[in-house]
């Protein structure tokens, strides 16, 4: 309790300073964090990140302009990359551990950037993440996954390597590529294509920073976006927009609501939480603040809606708003019963985590008071157990079995096709048009829809 | 030779059967009489829209041929009554101002206002089928009736506009113009019942007329002497048979009869447990129905039907004008208790409509079924006088003349 007070105290400067560090992992999530260096060099706007790049392909390490890079899998892929096999990354990655430890070491706050659907990228990123968390930082993934002509087999390797980086992070923004394609138009190259996509990836970043070292007037911190992006079977999706001028809450509004990003407002409508970030110049109203809030509201009205405010005197008269919403996948959604366990589970690493900042504390590193407050709200980590202390040679053998062993799996399984399942026939007017009125379709028997039961 | 129709034919293409009504303009008083009447059972048509043209126009034919019968006249054009899904219908408002030095209202004044009212943005392909005018509003103050004659800055009228598909409104009227009839006019089915049904009085004091035919379901809510509110759901008789033939497994014709015989809109105490045995037929074993499920699904469906429009017109926030009540008409009205079944969901008094308004063969006006049609003709005995009033002196005397030649043709 008299910690609580003592760290409200000293809020704000203790926020300012924290370190945060950004790790690409694979050729795309070096390529994003080249983009970022490049625009901290730029305009020295991410001053106090530490960005470092992982990648089993040397030659892509070679000529960036990142502080730290790291190769993986030196014996195991002799440097030339993990060659698409999610497989071999992390294996790759589980034989480095040691070096990942030391690469996370000291960070509060681990951004892990990475394209999935590769090799590096899908195998590397699960494991990193979970030996950042061991070190005791928040972590956080921003993913890009496969445009869909990259083929079904990129995609699925990216959705099974999201599952397990959802598994391991704290908290997963992905970036589906294919939306990208549609903020392109026919004309735009490549690489402005992948700049695009690398800006988004920035912008992600700065709005997630923006979220971590801001106190906003109405404040939002990493508990709230955890609180947004749980869940393992939650898709989310993010988008930005800004605007300056006497109009910048509507125009903002407008753009956020047209961005593909979001499906043109789609994913709001079936969005199951929403968070929203507006940031602006000091100049910022209730008013305008109110104009960006309601589209929003209207548009996702079953969401739960987290809000926040922040007022940057660098702004200028430039709005930003950045939103996340997430809407649940296909599958099920783990049950209240496993999530009460695993909270349980959980606490002792979260403690640890907490004991070694306080031992760091000369140097006011990290604001416990940040943890205190995000423990409740924070979903259930999933606690991901370390590997079993093996001999080095036993390792070798039984991650050698496991690749062995996905290499003989069939490439692609005989799928069983599904007819729609027609529960009621609507007899006479099979054929014609449907009386739809208010999403109920008439034609079906009233005592079916209101289920009366005949007996 | 003069006038184009000596008797008002109205024809209403309903999804169980389609019906021509004869009508006659009384020249003395200028009342109407009913004729005659055919009416052939309807094969080509679903929820009210045409899916089988050649049936549909054989139908229609045997319909006429049996009217022009009883009617012993010759039927050349006809009001064809229109429903289907797409109709829609909304208030819109039209604001002009006034111009002249005095500021005294004048007809242009009006017509101008009502032409405003009509320039709606509608989508390319619909068409309008009417535009009803409500009131007129003088510098704000509501309900003037007149406005001609009257000082004031700004004239407003409100008006009440149907439209539709003009595709799916444009096959009903090919089909008849297939037959060389001519249409005069086309007529929202909905708005033919009430002009049939409803007395001047009771369109002041406020009713809710509801016509649950075959197919489709239109209601129209008159108040204050105009059209407030219309509407359509694509929900009708059809619709009861369809699930009585699902939920009793027997076929749609079966399930048909039994509605007729022993259907109710309410499932009373004494139909629990009571069963109806299945007549024999085309070797199909002999089973009983539980009358209390017949009933219930009945009752479920037609009670989903008016909670639907009462919802709609709660929603309009037009329940409170309803002081004269609801009546109903359509086929669906014949369906016994059906008052007691409507009564609680509108909290209000709920009768079978009658045609009291027009006078002729007794046996066509006592029925629910022939109020579309009946309307109709009453519409198009409108449309004559009005073309006969703007006809002038030519135009009486068109009228004159043509009295002259059907008296001796007697």
């Amino acid at each position: 309790m008299t910690k609580q007070t003592e760290t409200v105290s000293r809020k704000d400067p203790l926020r300012e300073e924290f370190t945060l560090k950004v790790l690409g992992v694979g050729g795309a999530g070096c390529n994003a964090v080249e983009h970022i260096a490049r625009q901290r060099a730029a305009q020295s706007e991410f001053a106090d990140v530490q960005l470092a790049a992982v990648n089993t392909d040397l030659q892509s390490l070679f000529d960036l302009s990142v502080e730290c890079v790291m190769p993986l899998g030196a014996t195991r892929t002799r440097g030339l990359g993990a060659g698409g096999d999610p497989d071999l990354g992390r294996a790759a990655a589980e034989e480095d551990t040691e070096q990942l430890r030391q690469l996370c070491a000291g960070a509060e706050v681990v951004v892990i950037v990475t394209g999935l659907g590769g090799g590096t990228g899908t195998g590397v990123s699960p494991v990193l993440a979970r030996v950042a968390k061991e070190t005791g930082a928040l972590v956080l993934a921003i993913a890009t996954l496969p445009f869909e002509c990259e083929g079904a087999r990129r995609q699925r390797q990216a959705q099974a390597g999201l599952e397990q980086l959802k598994e391991a992070a704290d908290a997963v923004l992905c970036l589906p590529n294919q939306r990208v394609l549609k903020l392109i138009d026919e004309n735009t190259s490549l690489i402005e294509t992948f700049k695009i996509t690398n800006d988004l990836l920035a912008q992600g970043l700065r709005g997630i920073r923006r979220l971590l070292t801001r106190a906003g007037i109405i404040n939002v911190d990493f508990a709230d976006l955890c609180a947004v992006v749980r869940g393992q079977h939650a898709e989310s999706a993010f988008a930005c927009a800004e605007a300056r001028g006497e109009h910048r809450a509507r125009e903002v509004v407008e753009k956020l609501l047209a961005s593909p990003l979001l499906e043109g407002g789609a994913v709001l409508n079936e969005a199951e939480s929403v968070l929203v970030s507006i940031v602006a110049g000091s100049d910022l109203t209730m008013a305008e603040v109110n104009r960006v809030m309601s589209p929003i509201n209207r548009a996702c009205e079953n969401a739960h809606i987290i809000m926040g405010a922040a007022v940057e005197v660098a702004f200028g008269d430039r709005l930003s708003a950045t939103i996340i919403a997430t809407r649940r996948g296909q599958l099920e959604p783990e049950t209240g019963a496993t999530t009460a366990t695993e909270a349980a589970a959980s606490r002792e690493p979260r403690q640890a985590g907490v004991g070694s900042l306080s031992a760091a504390k000369e140097s006011p590193a990290f604001d416990t008071e940040f943890f205190e407050k995000a423990s409740p709200a924070r979903p259930a980590s999933r606690f991901v157990p370390p590997p079993p202390d093996l001999a080095p040679d036993k390792k070798e053998q039984l991650l050698a079995q496991q690749n062995g062993k996905s290499y003989r799996k069939p490439r692609s399984k005989m799928r069983q096709g599904m007819l729609p399942l027609e529960i009621v026939s609507k007899g006479r007017f099979d054929k014609s048009e449907p009386t739809i009125h208010h999403g109920e379709d008439l034609d079906v028997p009233t005592y079916i829809r209101r289920g009366v039961p005949l007996n | 030779m003069f006038d184009p129709s000596p008797v008002i034919v109205g024809l209403e293409i309903g999804t169980s059967k389609i019906c021509a009504v004869v009508g006659e303009v009384n020249p003395d008083s200028s009342g109407l009489t009913i004729i005659g009447v055919g009416q052939a059972r309807s094969r080509g048509v679903r929820k009210a829209e045409i899916v089988d043209a050649a049936l549909a126009s054989e139908d229609i034919r045997n319909a006429i041929v049996e009217a022009e019968q009883m009617a012993d006249v010759e039927v050349r054009s006809v009001y064809l009554g229109v429903s289907g899904g797409h109709l829609r219908g909304f208030n819109n408002r039209g604001v002009h101002p006034v111009v002249s030095a005095d500021r005294e209202i004048t007809d242009e004044d009006v017509q101008d206002a009502i032409k405003n009212a009509k320039a709606i943005n509608l989508p390319a392909e619909n068409h309008v089928v009417h535009v009803i005018r409500q009131h007129f509003r003088v510098d704000g103050q509501d309900g003037v009736q007149n406005p001609v004659g009257m000082l004031g800055a700004k004239v407003e009228v409100d008006v009440h506009v149907i439209h539709g598909n003009f595709n799916r409104l444009q096959n009903p009227i090919r089909v008849v113009k297939g037959l060389q009839l001519e249409v005069e006019d086309i007529v929202f089915n909905g708005l033919a019942s009430s002009l049939a049904l409803l007395s001047n009085e009771q369109k002041e004091l406020g009713a809710l007329i509801i016509d649950i035919g075959g197919g489709t379901t239109e209601y129209v809510l008159c108040a204050d002497g105009i059209v407030k509110h219309t509407g359509l759901l694509a929900v009708g008789g059809d619709h009861v048979s369809n699930d009585l033939a699902y939920g009793l497994k027997v076929p749609l014709s079966r399930a048909e009869q039994l509605k007729i015989e022993h259907g109710s809109a309410l499932v009373d105490e004494n139909a629990k447990g009571q069963t109806v045995a299945l007549t024999k037929s085309h070797g199909l074993a002999e089973r009983s129905i539980n009358l209390e499920h017949l009933r219930r699904i009945m009752s479920l469906r037609l009670a989903e039907i008016f909670q639907l429009i009462a919802q709609e017109i709660g929603t309009a926030g037009l329940l409170d004008y309803l002081r004269a009540g609801v009546f109903l008409c359509g086929g669906a009205a014949r369906v016994s208790q059906i008052e007691k079944l409507a009564e609680p969901i509108f909290g209000l008094p709920v009768s079978i409509g009658k045609t009291s308004s027009i006078s002729g063969l007794k046996s066509a006006l006592d029925q629910p079924e022939f109020a579309t049609a009946i309307g109709l003709v009453k519409f198009g005995s409108f449309q004559v006088k009005k073309r006969a009033g703007r006809g002038g002196v030519t135009g009486g005397l068109k009228s004159k003349v043509s009295q002259l030649l059907r008296a001796v043709k007697k």
